[in-house]
């Protein structure tokens, strides 16, 4: 618990520096309220707004977690079919990179079109943003299995399925779990880019839209809801790091001298 | 954990002993270079090693021992001669114990790969881990063993693919001196209870008077054999043994007359 409080202690300082900078900064510059809004102003609006931020906050979190999965899902199941196939990875290698270029909103109306104004444009979206990261580093993690390995696995008479379960598929989990870190860092902006080119007919449209839709005349609510956003990815990477500790923990437990 | 009853009724999953030599005739082998050149890794290659036999073959760094037991494993087929040999099983240079897998789940590795659930297999090893030593540390994962302990548990593993030769590949290489030592008696001490047929690669002359019931002596690249010894030593041996010593002599004499031909 206290080795806890002391670990927590630089990024709060850290945090209380900035925003203290910045007050000073807007206080004794007098920079006008649309352009800059001062911290104690994004607070008061996040705790006069925070029903409203709330409910555009569920939307945006569904949207993350679920895009998240999804991105999850396609670059693992990309990164094996390229792993077990040399074809494949000539194929799809090159177009998975092409993918990262092309700008969201070319193809937002598409997305809409196919698959109406509901989640699941968004979702793709997200998905789109943030499968890349997971199948590099999962096709590198994969690759990365001692040359050796499977020779003692043949001798030991395993089955490619079975040299890939017990050796291939382990050794690439804490690398794919580094991509999952990196698709979650990006998968809140992700979130953001997929509300703001696909119309949605939801109540609530998502803090993304709630943001655009406040930046001029409700700058002070923008940031508010920015703050939210921000919180939420910082809230989210440690989850996972967590996570990390369980599912792949000879990656972070210290090594012997031996090796 | 399993009585001893029930330990006890379980069947071996191969037979052990019992199967044919290992003979090789006239045995050649070249591979492709890293630079594209080919390389003659073995030349004329012929050695017998009986059933329950332990044949050292000893030679100078790069003269195509592991290439020899990957022949004799059926990783690679011989480019001349021919080779017979019951299913054999390779313990590789390094240990290539599983980091995620504790111990006894790394030792337990080819009874999963036979297809035993979980339980079973370990409940299988379990047992030999006891007997060989290595009590108290089946849960520890391979960051935390000692380099003969990691040495020990790729034994096991080797050992409990219940296939009936094992190719051992400069099994403690890696290992200082007096760790050396200690696993060379513990190997002695382990086939002495599992009589296994084994073919053990060494560059150390010594091990393979200590360990072998004959020796093959590999010249340099390409390796041929350039002398064969039969050590009639009843075990356990020591290193100051006079038939150990007068052996070693007459290894050692070989390899320095096959590094000056």
């Amino acid at each position: 618990m206290r080795r806890g409080a002391v670990r927590a202690l630089p990024p709060l300082l850290l945090s209380a520096g900035l925003i203290g900078a910045w007050e000073l900064y807007v206080d004794l510059a007098g920079v006008e309220a649309e352009l800059l809004p001062a911290p104690h102003a994004v607070a008061s609006a996040l705790w006069d707004s925070a029903g409203l931020l709330g409910r555009n906050f569920a939307v945006t979190a569904e949207e993350v977690v679920l895009g998240l999965w999804l991105a999850l899902a396609c670059g693992l199941a990309l990164a094996v079919a390229i792993h077990l196939s040399p074809l494949l990875r000539r194929a799809v290698y090159p177009l998975a990179v092409g993918s990262q270029a092309v700008p969201i909103p070319v193809i937002g109306v598409l997305l809409v079109f196919w698959w109406g104004f509901g989640i699941l444009p968004k979702l793709v979206v997200i998905a789109l943003i943030c499968f890349f990261p997971v199948l590099v580093t999962t096709v590198d993690g994969l690759a990365a299995v001692d040359p050796d390995q499977p020779k003692l696995l043949r001798t030991l008479d395993a089955s490619r399925w079975q040299a890939f379960r017990f050796a291939e598929l382990p050794a690439a989990l804490p690398a794919a779990l580094s991509g999952a870190r990196i698709a979650l860092a990006v998968g809140v902006i992700g979130a953001f880019i997929a509300e703001t080119t696909t119309p949605t007919s939801g109540a609530y449209p998502g803090l993304g839209r709630q943001i655009i839709a406040d930046i001029n005349f409700q700058t002070p609510r923008a940031y508010a809801g920015t703050a939210v956003l921000v919180a939420f990815a910082m809230a989210c990477f440690y989850a996972l790091a967590v996570a990390e500790r369980r599912l792949a923990p000879w990656s972070v437990r210290p090594r012997g001298d031996n090796r | 954990m399993p009585t001893e009853l029930q330990s006890r009724a379980q069947p071996p999953l191969t037979r052990r002993l019992g199967h044919e030599p290992i003979s090789l005739e006239g045995v050649g082998f070249t591979y492709r270079g890293s630079r594209g050149g080919a390389v003659r890794a073995l030349a004329n290659v012929s050695l017998r090693c009986g059933d329950g036999e332990l044949l050292a073959v000893v030679g100078p760094s790069g003269c195509g021992k592991s290439t020899l037991l990957e022949l004799l494993c059926g990783l690679r087929s011989p480019d001349a001669g021919t080779i017979a040999c019951p299913p054999a099983v390779l313990m590789p240079q390094r240990d290539l114990l599983l980091p995620w897998l504790s111990a006894l789940d790394n030792a337990a590795l080819a009874l999963r790969i036979a297809g035993l659930s979980r339980g079973a297999a370990r409940s299988r090893a379990r047992q030999l881990f006891a007997e060989l030593g290595l009590d108290g540390f089946q849960l520890a994962h391979p960051s935390e063993l000692s380099g003969g302990m990691r040495q020990r548990v790729a034994f096991l593993r080797t050992l409990l693919s219940g296939k009936p030769v094992l190719c051992l590949d400069e099994p403690f290489g890696a290992l200082d001196a007096i760790t050396r030592g200690e696993m060379q008696e513990w190997l002695a001490g382990t086939l002495a209870r599992e009589r296994r047929t084994v073919v053990l690669v060494t560059h150390d002359v010594e091990e393979a008077m200590l360990l072998a019931d004959r020796v093959a002596v590999l010249s340099p690249r390409p390796g041929r054999v350039i002398a064969q010894l039969e050590v009639e030593a009843c075990r356990p041996r020591a290193r100051t043994d006079a038939q150990v010593i007068a052996l070693r002599e007459r290894a050692l004499s070989a390899l320095a007359e096959g590094a000056r031909a």
